[in-house]
C-alpha cells in the first residue's frame, strides 16, 4: 500500500499540511483558553472562525490594507466572544447553549457579510500575507510557514505576558475555582467574558489566515471547528504537555499538536481514505482522548479504595 | 462591625422541601470579638455566614459590615470586607494555581486587577516568611501547585490567604472539620493565633464543643434558623461543656442526640 508514489505525495503535502496546521494550531490556542483555562466549552468558534475569514476578505475586497482588514477580523472574533459572554453571563444560558445560539445567529451574519455563501479572494490581484501558492521556493521573509509562524510565536509571547499579569491570574483563578475566586473579590462573570472575547479574537484571527491561505472565505469553513481545535489541544497535551509545564510551553504544544492533526490528516487522505469519513474520524479520536482522563480517574479511584480496605 | 436586622432566608420556597434557613436573625459583633457558633445540623449557622458574605441575596433583612450596608453587594464586591474559610479544604484556593499565586490574588483582594505583575519578587519572599511562619514546610514549596498538598495544608494556605490582608471580618466555616483530628488541631492553633496576633473579628462556625467553649470571647447556638443562646463576657470564660450541653438541651432539647455534635 505504501508504495513510492504514495510515500511522494504524503512528502509533496508536507509543506501544506505544516502550513494549515499552525493556522489551526492559532484556532486551536483559542480554543485552549476557554475550554482549558476557562473551563468553558466555548461552541462560538464555529461561527467566529467563518466570521473572521469574511471580514478579512471582504475588507480586503473593499480596498483595506492587509493589517487593517486581519484587525477588523480580530475585531469581530472579540464582538462574537461578547455576544457568548453576555448571553451565558448576563442572561444566564448554560455556556455550551449560549456558544451554539451565538454560532447559529453567526451564519446568518456571516452570509450578509459575504454576501453569498463563498467569495474568492486572488492571491495574484491582492499582496496576500500567507497563501498557499507561497509555501514553496521562494525568500524565507514570503514564505507562508515562516509568515504563521511568526503570528504563533508573538501569538503565544503576548498571551504569556498577559496570564502572569494582575488581570489574566484573575482569568485563570476564574477558571480553575470559581468560588474561591468571588471570595478574593474577582468578578468572575467580567472575567468569564472577557475569557470569551480573548479567544474568540484569536479564533477570528485563525479564520483571516485561513481564508488568505485558501484563497476565500466560505460561510461554512469553521464547520467542525471546535472539534479540530479540541483535536489539537489534545494532541498537543499528549505529545509534548510532559515536558514542560511552562505556560508558554503549552500554548506551543497546542500549536504543534494543530500541525501533528494536518499531517495525520494528509497521510490518511493519501493512503486513500475516503475524505468525507474524516470529521467522523476526528470525532471518534477526540471523544476517545476525552474519555481517557475519566477512565483513569475511575480506574485509580477504584484501586485506591481497594487499597484502604485491604489496609 | 458587623450588624444583622431580620436577617431571612428560605430555600425552595413553593415546594415541599421549602426550609426557612434564617428566620428573622438579629445580631451585633463589636469589633474584635471573636464568636464561636455551635448548632445541629441545618440549624442555619452556614447559611448565617453566607448571608454575610453574600453567596446568595436575602429574602429579608439587612447586613451591614463596618457601617457599609452590603445586602445589596454581589459577593466579589464585598469579599474586600471578609477573609473566609470553608469546611472543603479543595474550596479555598486554586488547585492548578501555584502557593505563590494562590497568595497573589488573595493580597490583591479588594483592589483593582489591571495588567501589572500577577505577583512580585518582594511578595514572593514576602510569602515565603509568612508561610515559615505555618511551619509545614511550604516556604520551599511556593511554586508547587496547591492541587498538590493535603487538606490540612491546603487549610492553611486558605487561613493565610484570608488573613494576608487584614479582613475586617474573619469567617471560618468548619474550617477543621474536614481534617483529620492532629491536623484539624494545628490548623485550629494556627488559627489562634493568627487571630490573637491580628486581633481580628471572627465567626467560627464548629461542631467541637471543647473548641467553641475554649476559643473566642463570645458563643452562640442556633436552632432551625436562630440564635437560641448568647453568651459572652465573664459568663463565657466560665462555661464549661457541661454548662453548653445543659444549654442546649433547654434551648433545643431534641436536637441533644445530633451525633456530630463531639465532645472532646
Amino acid at each position: 500500500m505504501l508504495n513510492m508514489q504514495t510515500l511522494l505525495s504524503i512528502l509533496n503535502s508536507l509543506p501544506g499540511a505544516v502550513a494549515q496546521g499552525l493556522i489551526w494550531g492559532i484556532m486551536a490556542i483559542g480554543v485552549y483558553i476557554t475550554y482549558t483555562i476557562l473551563d468553558v466549552a466555548d461552541l462560538t468558534v464555529d461561527g467566529s472562525m467563518a466570521t473572521g475569514g469574511a471580514v478579512c476578505v471582504m475588507m480586503l475586497l473593499s480596498g483595506y490594507s492587509i493589517p487593517a482588514a486581519m484587525l477588523a477580523a480580530v475585531a469581530a472574533g472579540v464582538l462574537t466572544g461578547l455576544v457568548t459572554g453576555i448571553l451565558h453571563t448576563f442572561m444566564g444560558i448554560p455556556a455550551i447553549l449560549a456558544g451554539i445560539l451565538t454560532q447559529i445567529a453567526l451564519y446568518s451574519v456571516n452570509l450578509k457579510i459575504l454576501g453569498k455563501a463563498n467569495q474568492g479572494i486572488s492571491v495574484t490581484k491582492y499582496d496576500l500575507m500567507v497563501s498557499l501558492r507561497n509555501i514553496r521556493s521562494l525568500p524565507l521573509y514570503k514564505n507562508t510557514i515562516f509568515v504563521i509562524a511568526i503570528f504563533v510565536i508573538v501569538l503565544i509571547a503576548v498571551l504569556y505576558w498577559f496570564f502572569g499579569t494582575e488581570r489574566g491570574c484573575a482569568l485563570r483563578a476564574t477558571g480553575s475555582n470559581i468560588n474561591m475566586s468571588r471570595a478574593q473579590g474577582i468578578n468572575t462573570n467580567v472575567n468569564t467574558v472577557l475569557g470569551l472575547m480573548l479567544s474568540n479574537g484569536i479564533v477570528g484571527l485563525s479564520g483571516a489566515l485561513l481564508a488568505q491561505y485558501q484563497g476565500f472565505a466560505d460561510v461554512s469553513m469553521g464547520r467542525g471547528a471546535i472539534v479540530i481545535g479540541l483535536a489539537a489541544v489534545i494532541i498537543g497535551k499528549a505529545v509534548f504537555g510532559r515536558i514542560s509545564t511552562n505556560f508558554a510551553f503549552q500554548l506551543l504544544a497546542v500549536a504543534l499538536g494543530g500541525i501533528i492533526y494536518y499531517i495525520v490528516y494528509q497521510v490518511v487522505y493519501a493512503l486513500g481514505l475516503d475524505p468525507d469519513l474524516l470529521k467522523l474520524l476526528s470525532a471518534v479520536v477526540v471523544a476517545i482522548f476525552l474519555a481517557v482522563p475519566y477512565w483513569k480517574k475511575k480506574y485509580f479511584t477504584k484501586a485506591k479504595k481497594g487499597g484502604v480496605n485491604n489496609a | 462591625m458587623l450588624e444583622i436586622y431580620g436577617a431571612y432566608k428560605v430555600f425552595n420556597p413553593g415546594t415541599v422541601n421549602e426550609k426557612v434557613a434564617l428566620d428573622g436573625v438579629d445580631f451585633e459583633m463589636e469589633d474584635g470579638d471573636f464568636v464561636t457558633v455551635i448548632g445541629g445540623n441545618g440549624a442555619g449557622k452556614s447559611t448565617l455566614l453566607n448571608a454575610i458574605s453574600g453567596v446568595w441575596q436575602l429574602e429579608g433583612g439587612t447586613v451591614v459590615i463596618d457601617g457599609v450596608d452590603v445586602t445589596k453587594m454581589p459577593e466579589y464586591k464585598r469579599a474586600k470586607f471578609l477573609g473566609r474559610v470553608f469546611q472543603d479544604p479543595m474550596m479555598g484556593t486554586a488547585a492548578d494555581m501555584g502557593i505563590d499565586e494562590n497568595l497573589a490574588l488573595a493580597i490583591r483582594r479588594g483592589n483593582p486587577r489591571g495588567l501589572k505583575w500577577g505577583i512580585t519578587a518582594k511578595e514572593r519572599s514576602y510569602f515565603r516568611e509568612e508561610l515559615a511562619k505555618l511551619e509545614l514546610g511550604l516556604e520551599d514549596r511556593l511554586t508547587s501547585k496547591v492541587g498538590l498538598l493535603s487538606g490540612g495544608q491546603r487549610q492553611a494556605v486558605t487561613l493565610l490567604m484570608a488573613t494576608l490582608q487584614k479582613p475586617k471580618l474573619l469567617l471560618l466555616d468548619e474550617h477543621t472539620a474536614a481534617l483529620d483530628p492532629k491536623t484539624a488541631k494545628k490548623v485550629l492553633d494556627l488559627t489562634e493565633k493568627i487571630v490573637g496576633e491580628n486581633n481580628l473579628t471572627t465567626i467560627m462556625i464548629t461542631h467541637n464543643m471543647t473548641d467553641a467553649v475554649k476559643l473566642g470571647n463570645r458563643l452562640i447556638m442556633m436552632s432551625e434558623g436562630k440564635i437560641v443562646y448568647d453568651v459572652k463576657g465573664e459568663e463565657k470564660k466560665n462555661l464549661t461543656t457541661g454548662d453548653l450541653l445543659r444549654k442546649f438541651s433547654v434551648a433545643a432539647g431534641h436536637e441533644l442526640d445530633n451525633d456530630r455534635m463531639l465532645l472532646s
